[in-house]
C-alpha cells in the first residue's frame, strides 16, 4: 500500500464521519419520536409507538404557538418583500461612492448579533409605550430579514437588461407600467424565493424573538421552553414534522427552479 | 438619487426612497441610538427619569469591567467563540478542499445537498437533537458504555456540549465561503506543486490556503459572530458553570430588571462583534460586498 492510498482511505473515513456527524443527531431525534420511553432517547428501545404524534396533535399550546408563528411570518413577508425590493432598486441605481457606504449601512443588520437587534427594538418601542408582543416580533425580525430579500433581489437585478425598460418607454409605456409589466415580472423568481426564505427565517428565529416576545409564545420559544421544563417525545414528533415540511419544501423549490431553468435555457 | 427619479419617475422613486429611509431610520438607526442612550443612563425609578440624577455616565460599563464574574464570562465567551471558529475551520477545510478540487460533479451535487439539508432545519431543533444525543442517560453515553470505552456516564452538558452544538450549527457558514474560494483555484497550480516535489502539507500551506484566505476569513468572522451572539446552544447544552455572555444580558432584562445595564452589556457585545468583523476583513483585505453572499 502506498502512502497515497492510505491517505485516501483515511480521507474516505473522515468523509463518512463527517456525514455521520451531520445526520446522526437528527436521525436519533427523529427516531426517538417513535420510542415508548418518556424521555426522548433511542437506547433502550422500549417499544415502537405513534402515541407521541397524537399527543403532539392534541396539544392546544402547540397549535397556539404555530398560529403565532404563522401570523408573525405573514406580516414579516408583507413588510420585508416591498422594502427589500425597494432597497435593492435604490442601491443598484446609486453611484459607486454613495453606493458602497449605503451598502455597508444596509447589510449592517446581518452583522449585528440577533440578541442585540431584539434588545434595541425592545428599548426603542418602550419609549412610545409599546411592549413586547406580535407587533414587536414582526418589527425586530423584519429589520434583518429585509437584508436577505435585498441581497436576493440584487443578485437577480444584476442580470437585468436595462434596454428592456428603455424599449418599453420608447413605445409609450408610462414609468409605472414599465415597472409593473417589465421589471416586476423579471424579479418574480427572486421575489418568490426571498418570500420563502423570509418565512423560513421568521419561523425559525429564536435569538431576536426571545427579547421582543412579551407574553407571546412562537414555535421556537415553545420548543425551547419544553426542552427545559418537560421534554417528552411529543416534542420530537413535532420536530420530525417540521423537518419533513422544511425538507420537502426545499426539495420542491429546488426541483421547480431546475425545471424552470431547463424550460427556458436562454432566459 | 437623480438617476433613481429618472428611471422610475417621481411617484415610484419617492415610494422606494421613503420605504428604505423608514427602514434605515426607524428600524436600524433609531433602536441602536436609543440603546446607546440607555446604556449611558442609570437605572432610576420612573419618577426620577429626566430628573437631576438622570445623567450620562459610563457607570454601567464600569460595572461590567469591575464585576469579576461577568467580566470572566465575557472573556470566556470571546475565546470560546474563537475556539468554535477554529474547530469549525479545522473540521470544514478538508471537506471544502475535497468538494472544490477532487469531487466529481455528481459527488459534488450530492455533497452540497447533504451539507445544506441540515441547515434548513431550525437552530432550536438542531440544538434539541444534540441535547438528546448528549443527555446523561442518552444514546452517546449508552454506546460508549456498551463498547466499554467508559465505565460511568459522562455529563457532557457544559463547555463540551456547547462547543459540539455550536460547531455543528455553524458548519455551513464556514464550509461554503471556503469552498467558493478554493473552487476558483486552478487545478494545474496544485499539480505543478506536486510535480516539483512539494509534499501535500506544503502545497496546502503555500498555495491552497493563501488562495482561500478571503474565504477562510469570511467563514471565521461569521462563525465567531454567530457563536458570540448565540443564545440557544448555551441555554440548552450548557450547565450553570458554562454561562454565556448573552445569558447574562438576558438576565439583566428579564430577571435583574435593570435594562440600562443590560443595554450596556448588549452594546459591549455589539462593539466586540463589529470590531472583530471589521478588523479581520481589513487585515485579510476582504471587501464587505464579497462577504454577504
Amino acid at each position: 500500500m502506498t502512502p497515497d492510498r492510505i491517505f485516501r482511505g483515511l480521507f474516505v473515513l473522515y468523509l463518512l464521519a463527517f456525514v455521520a456527524y451531520l445526520f446522526m443527531p437528527l436521525i436519533i431525534m427523529g427516531a426517538a419520536a417513535f420510542n415508548t420511553s418518556r424521555f426522548p432517547t433511542v437506547i433502550p428501545w422500549q417499544g415502537t409507538t405513534l402515541d407521541w404524534f397524537s399527543a403532539m396533535w392534541a396539544d392546544a399550546a402547540m397549535w397556539r404557538a404555530l398560529w403565532t408563528s404563522a401570523i408573525v411570518a405573514f406580516f414579516v413577508v408583507l413588510v420585508a418583500l416591498p422594502v427589500g425590493t425597494a432597497a435593492a432598486l435604490v442601491l443598484t441605481t446609486l453611484h459607486s461612492r454613495a453606493r458602497s457606504f449605503a451598502y455597508a449601512v444596509m447589510v449592517s443588520p446581518l452583522l449585528t448579533p440577533g440578541v442585540v437587534i431584539g434588545i434595541s427594538t425592545l428599548i426603542l418601542w418602550r419609549q412610545v409605550g409599546i411592549g413586547g408582543g406580535i407587533a414587536l416580533i414582526v418589527v425586530a425580525q423584519t429589520t434583518f430579514i429585509i437584508c436577505y430579500v435585498m441581497l436576493m433581489v440584487m443578485a437577480r437585478l444584476q442580470r437585468f437588461d436595462r434596454t428592456q425598460e428603455e424599449a418599453a418607454l420608447g413605445l409609450g409605456a408610462s414609468r409605472l407600467m414599465v415597472f409593473r409589466r417589465v421589471l416586476l415580472p423579471f424579479l418574480r423568481p427572486a421575489l418568490l424565493a426571498s418570500g420563502g426564505l423570509a418565512i423560513l427565517q421568521s419561523v425559525e428565529n429564536y435569538n431576536t424573538t426571545l427579547f421582543v416576545r412579551g407574553f407571546e409564545t412562537p414555535l421556537t420559544v415553545f420548543i425551547a421552553t419544553k426542552v427545559r421544563t418537560g421534554l417528552t417525545p411529543a416534542v420530537n414528533a413535532l420536530a420530525l414534522v417540521i423537518i419533513a415540511v422544511t425538507v420537502i419544501g426545499a426539495v420542491a423549490y429546488e426541483i421547480a427552479r431546475r425545471r424552470q431553468l431547463s424550460a427556458r435555457p436562454r432566459s | 438619487m437623480r438617476d433613481l427619479y429618472a428611471r422610475f419617475g417621481g411617484g415610484l422613486a419617492t415610494i422606494f426612497l421613503s420605504l428604505v429611509l423608514v427602514w434605515l431610520a426607524a428600524m436600524v438607526l433609531a433602536p441602536n441610538l436609543m440603546m446607546i442612550d440607555y446604556a449611558l443612563r442609570p437605572n432610576l425609578p420612573p419618577a426620577q427619569i429626566g430628573g437631576p440624577q438622570d445623567l450620562w455616565s459610563a457607570d454601567n460599563f464600569l460595572y461590567l469591567a469591575n464585576e469579576g464574574v461577568h467580566r470572566a464570562i465575557f472573556f470566556k465567551t470571546v475565546w470560546a467563540s474563537a475556539l468554535v471558529a477554529a474547530v469549525t475551520l479545522v473540521v470544514c477545510y478538508p471537506i471544502a478542499f475535497w468538494m472544490a478540487q477532487r469531487a466529481t460533479p455528481g459527488q459534488l451535487s450530492i455533497a452540497l445537498m447533504l451539507v445544506i439539508i441540515p441547515f434548513f432545519i431550525n437552530e432550536v431543533l438542531r440544538t434539541l437533537a444534540w441535547f438528546i444525543l448528549l443527555a446523561y442517560r442518552g444514546p452517546l453515553n449508552a454506546v460508549l458504555q456498551g463498547i466499554g470505552l467508559i465505565d460511568a456516564p459522562i455529563r457532557w452538558q457544559g463547555d463540551g456540549g456547547v462547543l459540539a452544538g455550536m460547531v455543528y450549527a455553524y458548519i455551513l457558514f464556514m464550509l461554503l465561503p471556503i469552498y467558493n474560494a478554493i473552487e476558483s483555484l486552478d487545478k494545474s497550480q496544485i499539480e505543478a506543486a506536486r510535480d516539483l516535489g512539494s509534499p501535500t502539507w506544503r502545497t496546502h500551506w503555500r498555495i491552497v490556503i493563501p488562495h482561500a484566505k478571503a474565504g477562510i476569513a469570511t467563514g471565521c468572522v461569521f462563525t465567531f459572530m454567530l457563536a458570540a451572539g448565540s443564545y440557544v446552544a448555551p441555554a440548552l447544552l450548557g450547565s450553570p458553570g458554562s454561562r454565556w455572555f448573552t445569558e447574562i444580558i438576558y438576565n439583566w432584562f428579564f430577571e435583574g430588571g435593570d435594562w440600562n445595564r443590560g443595554a450596556a452589556y448588549a452594546l459591549t457585545l455589539l462593539v466586540l462583534c463589529l470590531a472583530v468583523v471589521l478588523v479581520t476583513l481589513r487585515v485579510f483585505r476582504v471587501n464587505l460586498t464579497d462577504v454577504a453572499k
